[in-house]
Order: C-alpha cells, then structure tokens, then sequence
C-alpha cells in the first residue's frame, strides 16, 4: 500500500497523517504542492492544518495549487482521495465533493474528542465499521460548519454519500458546530473520494484517548 | 556620523522619547568617542530598554542555581535546554506579552506565542507543546470591569489559538487567574517547549571573517516600532494611541520560517542564528555580535522592506514579526537562500562577519551608524535601585478567618471562577496535533510523549499570586513547589523551570522589594529542589495608575518520565490517602478572599524537604492516580478530582477546625491506592518519612468531605457548565472577524 500525503505551505498535519498509515503499515510519501506525478500511489491523502494560513478561506488557495490539478485527474480515474479537515475543505472548494463549509456556529476553533455516528459504510472508507457504530474522534477547528442545498442533501443520502454524523457517547445527535443534519464525513457519489472534518489519525493509540481512528484508515487496506 | 545628526536644542526631548537619562547620554558620548546620531541614539535605547538589558532586575537576578547534569544550556541563549535521555533534549522558555495583549488582545497574544515559539526554533527544535498563563480581573457579573476583561479575554484567547493553531504545535495546558490587581494591565505568558537532538542545538552566534549574514523572513516594516521601549511603560489614560506599537502576526509565514529552519537545521551551511524579536536588528545583531567577540558591517539598504520610504533608524528598531538573522558558512549563501526560496521567503544576504568588534552600518553606501559591540552589551547601566519593605505588608498579618457555614461555603467556592473547568479557554487550543499530547483531562500538569526517545515530559505553569502579594518570597517559592507537584501527581519527575517575572514600577522601592525577594525565593525553591532555571523573562512595569499588579512569578517547571499516570480515579472501592499535614493555614487563600474580603494573613509554611519527599512518594507505582491540592484547599481539589473522573468520593481528613478542609497548606496531594497495595504504600510512606493518612474510598453518586456532600451530577454541572455561563451572551471577540 502506497500513501501520497499532499504537503501545501501551512499544511500541519502532515507528519501526523504519515506516522498513522505508517503505524498500519503503509509505505508513505510526503507529496509537495508543486509536483505532478501521483501515479504509483494507492490512495492520495489530503491532510488537516492551515493551507495558505486558511487566509481568504479555508482550503481557497490550496485549490490552485498545482498539485490539485493532478489530485483531480488521479480522482478522476477512480483513485481514492481522503481529504481530513482542512483536506476536507480543500477538495470542498475543488468541486471533488459537494457543499461547502462555513465557520462555526459559535465562531469558535473546537478542539476536543468527539462521537460520531456511521451513516452508511457500504464504502471503502468506513467497510470495517458497521452502520449506527459510534467512534470517538478528535475534532479540531474553526470552519467545520458544514453547508449544502437541500437537493443535493438529497442526492447524497440516497447516493449513501453522508457517512459520518456527531453525536453523543449514546449516538444521539449533538451538533458541535452547526453542520446541516449534524454532518461530519461525506464521499463522492462515485465513492472514490471521501472528506471528514475530524481526525482518525490523531486516534491510534489509546494513550492518545482512544484507537477508533485505526476501524476507520484501515479501511484502504482491505 | 553626519547622517542624521541630532539636533543638539532638542536633545532633552529626544532622549526622554527614547527612554534614555543625561547620564547614560553622556555614557553613550563616552563610548562612541564623539555624539551620537539619531540611528545609534535609537540602537542604544532598544539594546539599553528595560526589555533587553534588564537593568533594573539584573543585580538581583545574580545567583539563580542554572547548573545540573542534565542542563545543557541554561540563561543566555534564546531558550533554556535540558537532556531527556537517549540523545535528545527539550529546549523551552516562557515570556511575557502583558502590554502589548492589555493594548490589542488578539494581537497581542498572538505575537507573544510566535515569539516564544522562533526561542525555540531558532535553537534547532521543533515546538511541540505550548502553554499559557493568563490573568485578567474579574470577568464575572455584568459591570464595566468584567465587561472589559471578558471582552480582553475572549482576545487573548482567540490570539493564542489564531497563532499556535495554524502553527500546528498543542497548547496541552496552562492556568488561568482572575484578580483585580490585574485591572489595568493583565498578564500573558506563553510557554514553549522543543524538542530536537542533543546534537543539533543551534545558537546565536555570528563569527569567522567574512561569512554573510543573511535576513530571513517577512519583509520589514514600521509595525511595533519602539515596542522594546513601549513595553518598559506603564499605562496611563490615552494609551489607545499605542496601537501602532503593536506588532501583527502572521502565523502562516512563522510556519513556512519554521519550517525552512528545521530544514536549514538538517544541513552545515550555518554558523549560527538568532531570531528578530524586541529591538528587532538591532539587539538580533549585536547579541549575535556579541556572543563570539566579532563585528559585523550590514547593508540596511538590502534588508526586505514592506514599504517605501523607510530610514535606517526604523529598520534597526522595527519589531516586524517572523524574522531571523542567520550568520552562514561563506559560499553557502546560495544554498542557504533556495532552502528559503522553496518556502516562498524572502532571504537576502545583508552583511557580513568582520573583527572590528563594531557594528557598522551602511545605507546605499554611506556609513550611518558605527557602535563597538562590546560595550553597549557590558557596559548597559545596571541600576540595584533601592528597595523598600512594602507598608501593607505590616498592617496583613493579623486577620480574622470567618467562619460561614461549611456546606455554604463548599457551594460557593464550587463555583468560582478560578475553581471551575475552563473548557470555553482550552477548547479553543488545538491540544492534540502532533499525536503526542497522552493526558487529555484537564488536571494539574500536562503531559506529551516524545516519539524519537519513548519518554514523557510533564509541565505545568503556576503561580499563586494571593500568596506573592501576602508574601513576596516564600509566595514565589511556593509557585515552584506547585509546579514541581503537578507534574510530580503525573509520575514525572520535576527537572528544571523557566520564570516569567511579572512585577510593577522597579522605581519604586516597595516593588524592587518584591521583585528582590521573589528572586529569593525562586533560588531558595530551585536549589533545595534540585531544579534549575534554565531561561526566563522578567516583565516590569506591569500596574495601572500607580498601583503595581500583585507580585507574579509565573513558574513553568518541566519534568521527564519513562511512564505517566493520568488523573483520573480509576475504580470504584480503592483506598483514597492524604499525604502531606494539613493546618489551619488561611493566608492568602480563597477562602479568606471570598469569605473575609481580602487578601491577607501569614503565608502557609514552605517546607522543601517535605515537598521533595512528596515527589518521591509520587512516583511509586502503587498509585493508581494522584491529585494536587492547592487553592480551595482538600475539598476543592477533591471536588475536581470527582468530576473530572466522574467518580464520587467520599472522605474524611482529620482536621483542627472544620473550615481547615479549605485551607491551603503547601505540601499535600491526594493519591488514590488499590485496597491490595495499602500495606505496600503505607510501608513506603513510613520509610520516605512523610506524613500520611488514609481518608476514605472512590464510588458512589456523592462528593462527601468531612461534614459537606453534593451529588456527582450536580458538581459536574457546576464544574462543567459555569464558566460558559460566565462568559455567554457577551460581545464575543470572534464577532470583529465576520
């Protein structure tokens, strides 16, 4: 298994994301914004941090940078894309995933562990955990407020494109920054490409608080 | 030097808006051999403020225990460094960022955590933990004070997580204080730790005839011009007009800097490398001067600059963030300059190392400045200022503890602001990038593991100022004893501080006396200890219309460990133990403040060899989990203990008075012991000779200490909810960025 992790200026994640697939046993290369190939890669990783200092908005200059293009090629071709966080709202503002993303409803950065409830797991992302499953995740940002038209939602759900939800340790919905219908994860309707805004990666060990991040990546290894 | 001559008519009103006395005009005449211009005029303001030759604290400043074996660098780079075991060592440093966050919260806060975090970059480490200390006045209620203060505290923190956010380093900690002291000139201090090789610590050094210094960074502006000498200032009505003194922060670009470093770090291309921080270029270039004996002779004219028509007087007293000045290997420069280039950062070669002892400094060709290094950094006036027992300190001791019905009281003190969870601050700091951060429950100390060395490191910053105010010296001891102990309850083993010295006007002698004594008292503390102070920062004139804020040395102690314990009670039935003597010690305590109205009374007894025996204890296996017990005394400290565990206690802890359950003996902790090890435990405390006492047991649905009680569901509401209460349905700093 071949991991490319896309490397922007202010990305800060990187690291991160890089020892979590290792410590499942990928092999795993550090992609830098201005290259092109990602050919030899099984699955391209677009990690959390602040691309371009999130300046203008979050994830809007990353789209153009050089690399994306090739991300959307590679995409395009059926390769599998995980963008987390600010790699969510990278391939957000790229068009590779429907809807958009606001600040939080309480203006705030959030930064804490946070539950969430599988929606759909017929998709590579999510096939080892079963659906109405809850996983403890870290969460941590500012524009995590997810926003998407009401038919598109639609199309999404009957897609099983909404895949995760926040909610609460008893899988109640608990929505920790706005998002429409308490939305964390989505993917593509081709299922290929796949965006969450919390962090699997910071959720590998249980010394961290907790290993549901390991149910989650490892499902690119089946 | 004709460039810029002063104009000798307005020399008085020149050297009073640079901070500067007849005395040290004539030293600086001396010095140079013939009078000054306004660029060397302004160098020596910047490199003689209070900020950089600490003038006024340095006589007492003498005598602090810096050495151990397992200090590598103590006080006097840019970052104090201690070994951690297998080749790797932490590099960290604390620093204040007061006035400029009381004038601009956001910015202000921001820019005091990139400094703190290029300290400790520039020697060669990546940040990986921040933590903060910030007092403000009272934030509760709905009158002007608490409407400012919630509108200041919303800034600073919205500032600190702006900035170390996008950086991408954990803030896993910190402390929060809410007194009225603090009403015209809050405190920020910002703590960073680093971590790299033993052998890749780089410093700030300039030497070998020849090589280029080169500029590295943002481009150069007229933001926080002056800001060195603004900061030696105290408050007075109209200091809107500061603003522009205030630096901006751009956390993105100290993220590409960072970034170019750690990769530059990685080569051998450099001599040494010193970050642009207050005075800018100038203190950045004689310090690196200074450090090796050389000279330097730089180009003013190359430095990157954001806008036109700038001088060299504001080049060399900028305080533009995010810049370094690098001394390199001659022929590397072009390596140098792509690494920088990959980062999308300006990096220019601006001058170069000579072995003239001078700085000499050009403008498109003219010689504007010569000042010899050697001098402005020995010969800085020192002043011992005269100090003066405080008179209120003689009219405190004696006080009267009231006596308020126990249960009342529990209640009361459950919800104070400085008691209860502070989730609405530390939500906001992103704690967990990196994958390191192990101790997630927000208790006493903080804890991270290190990847490259499998230890783990605790810290903890802390400070009792009701204590520094009642008591100067042992106050400041005390701050090092409870930093020692909350990373000691984590079963890390305390190894060294670094200070933040908040105190008043130095000019008037009842503060030097403070400020003396609490220098006394850290070197009683770090020496009886064993834990050195490896790097600090003093911040002086910190008062508002003449009142000086209360005596604040903000402690940050720094542990290692093979293992850590979290704080959390983990299964219900163990045994709960008291260690350490609990008396009916009042002074200073929240329960006098809020109870009896006033800060006063006789300082609780500082014992080191007790303190030291407790961290031993501390680290025994047979200690499931362990909980200071500081203000608020043993039924606040147990109060949070519950509900952070989610576990009810119940206990009972011999006491003289019934109120001692909220007295603030030093000295003491919880420690929660399997019902099987108690006679292994017991045996231990025996033989280390430290006082213990079992107290009760961990279960059920109730807080019970002594004769009070509260159902676990209603504290955690309290402890949980009250603070976003607290701070709800206010202006909220966050709305100025829509």
């Amino acid at each position: 298994m071949k991991v490319g992790v896309i490397v922007f200026p202010g990305t800060n994640c990187d690291r991160d994301t890089k020892w979590a697939f290792e410590k499942i046993g990928a092999k795993v290369d550090f992609v830098w914004h201005t290259e092109h190939s990602l050919k030899e890669y099984d699955i391209i990783v677009l990690p959390g941090g602040f691309s371009y200092g999130d300046y203008l908005r979050s994830g809007a200059i990353a789209r153009f940078s050089p690399v994306m293009q090739n991300v959307a090629e590679f995409a395009k071709k059926g390769g599998y894309v995980l963008g987390i966080c600010n790699g969510f709202q990278i391939l957000l503002e790229s068009h590779l995933l429907p809807g958009a993303m606001t600040r939080n409803e309480n203006l705030h950065f959030i930064s804490k562990f946070h539950h969430l409830k599988v929606i759909d797991n017929n998709n590579k992302f999510l096939q080892n955990l079963n659906v109405n499953d809850i996983v403890n995740i870290p969460i941590a940002h500012a524009e995590g407020n997810y926003k998407v038209d009401d038919n598109t939602l639609k199309e999404m759900y009957d897609n099983g494109q909404v895949l995760l939800k926040y909610c609460d340790e008893n899988g109640n919905e608990l929505n920790p920054n706005g998002s429409v219908d308490s939305i964390a994860g989505i993917c593509n309707k081709e299922k290929n490409v796949f965006g969450l805004m919390p962090h699997p990666e910071r959720a590998m060990e249980s010394i961290l608080g907790g290993i549901d991040g390991i149910k989650m990546i490892e499902g690119f290894f089946k | 030097m004709d460039y810029m001559e002063i104009d000798k008519s307005q020399l008085d009103e020149i050297l009073a808006k640079h901070k500067l006395t007849k005395e040290d005009y004539e030293h600086i005449v001396k010095i140079l051999g013939r009078a000054p211009n306004l660029v060397e005029l302004g160098i020596f303001s910047a490199m003689w403020s209070e900020h950089c030759s600490y003038k006024s604290s340095k006589c007492y400043l003498k005598g602090f225990p810096t050495e151990a074996p397992w200090v590598i660098q103590g006080p006097g780079e840019n970052a104090g460094v201690i070994d951690i075991g297998e080749g790797m060592a932490a590099v960290f440093k604390m620093e204040s960022h007061n006035h400029p966050s009381f004038i601009e919260p956001y910015q202000g806060a921001a820019t005091g955590v990139g400094g703190i975090l290029r300290d400790v970059f520039t020697m060669g480490a990546r940040p990986v933990a921040n933590l903060n200390a910030i007092r403000f006045a009272h934030v509760k209620g709905n009158d002007e004070v608490a409407k400012l203060h919630k509108h200041l505290l919303s800034g600073v923190v919205a500032g600190i997580a702006g900035y170390g956010n996008c950086i991408g380093v954990p803030t896993i900690g910190g402390e929060s204080a809410f007194e009225d002291s603090y009403k015209g000139n809050i405190l920020v201090n910002a703590f960073s730790l680093g971590v790299c090789p033993q052998d890749e610590i780089f410093y700030a050094k300039a030497e070998g005839v020849g090589n280029p210094v080169i500029y590295v960074g943002s481009k150069t502006g007229r933001d926080g011009l002056g800001g060195a000498v603004m900061s030696s200032d105290s408050f007075k009505e109209g200091d809107e007009d500061q603003r522009p003194t205030v630096q901006v922060g751009d956390p993105f670009t100290e993220k590409l800097l960072m970034e170019a470093c750690l990769e530059l770090f990685k080569t051998d291309y450099i001599v040494g490398i010193q970050d642009m921080g207050a005075a800018g270029l100038t203190s950045s270039s004689f310090e690196m001067a200074s450090k090796s004996g050389s000279g330097l002779k730089m180009y003013l004219d190359k430095v990157p600059m954001r806008e036109e028509g700038m001088n060299p007087y504001e080049l060399m007293l900028s305080e533009s963030q995010e810049r370094m000045l690098i001394c390199a290997k001659k022929g590397y420069e072009d390596k140098v300059i792509e690494i920088f280039k990959k980062w999308d950062l300006d990096a220019e070669v601006i001058g170069e190392v000579t072995d003239t002892g001078k700085v000499e400094l050009y403008w498109y060709g003219e010689k504007v400045a010569e000042v010899p290094v050697g001098p402005i950094t020995d010969e800085a006036p020192e002043l011992c200022r005269p100090v003066k027992e405080p008179e209120y300190l003689k009219t405190i001791k004696n006080v009267e503890i009231p006596d308020v019905n126990l249960q009342e009281a529990f209640e009361k003190l459950m919800a104070e602001s400085e008691v209860v969870d502070k989730a609405w601050i530390y939500e906001q700091y992103d704690s967990m990038v990196q994958t390191n951060t192990v101790d997630t429950k927000r208790a006493d100390g903080s804890v991270i593991r290190v990847k490259e060395n499998n230890k783990f490191l605790g810290m903890s910053c802390d400070c009792n100022a009701r204590f520094n105010y009642i008591n100067p010296r042992l106050g400041a001891a005390a701050a090092v004893m409870e930093a020692g102990r909350n990373v000691a309850v984590k079963k890390i083993i305390p190894k060294a501080i670094t200070d933040c010295l908040n105190y008043g006007n130095p000019e008037n002698p009842e503060i030097m006396w403070q400020f003396k004594e609490g220098c006394e008292g850290i070197k009683e503390a770090c020496r009886a200890l064993n834990t050195p102070v490896v790097s600090g920062n003093v911040s002086l004139y910190n008062e508002n219309e003449g009142e000086g804020v209360y005596p604040t040395p903000e402690i940050a102690m720094v542990g290692v460990g093979e293992d850590f314990r979290t704080t959390e009670l983990k299964n219900d039935g163990n045994t709960v133990y008291i260690l350490g003597e609990t008396k009916p010690e009042f002074g200073g305590s929240l329960y006098l403040k809020i109870f009896g109205g006033k800060v006063a009374g006789e300082h609780p007894e500082v014992d080191f060899e007790k303190e030291l025996k407790l961290w031993e204890v501390l680290q025994s296996d047979l200690i499931k989990s362990a909980k200071d017990i500081s203000t608020g005394g043993l039924a606040i400290a147990a109060y949070k203990w519950a509900c952070v565990s989610n576990k009810g206690l119940d206990i009972n802890v011999k006491v003289q008075n019934p109120k001692d359950i909220f007295a603030e003996s030093l000295s003491r902790a919880f420690v929660e012991v399997a019902p099987e090890d108690e006679e292994a435990f017991e045996k231990l405390c025996r033989e280390k000779g430290i006082y213990f006492e079992k107290v009760g047991i961990v279960g059920g649905d109730k807080i019970k200490i002594n004769g009070v009680e509260v159902n676990l569901e209603k504290a955690k509401d309290v402890y949980f909810n009250t603070f976003p209460k607290i701070m709800k349905n206010i202006h909220d700093f966050a709305d100025d960025f829509l």
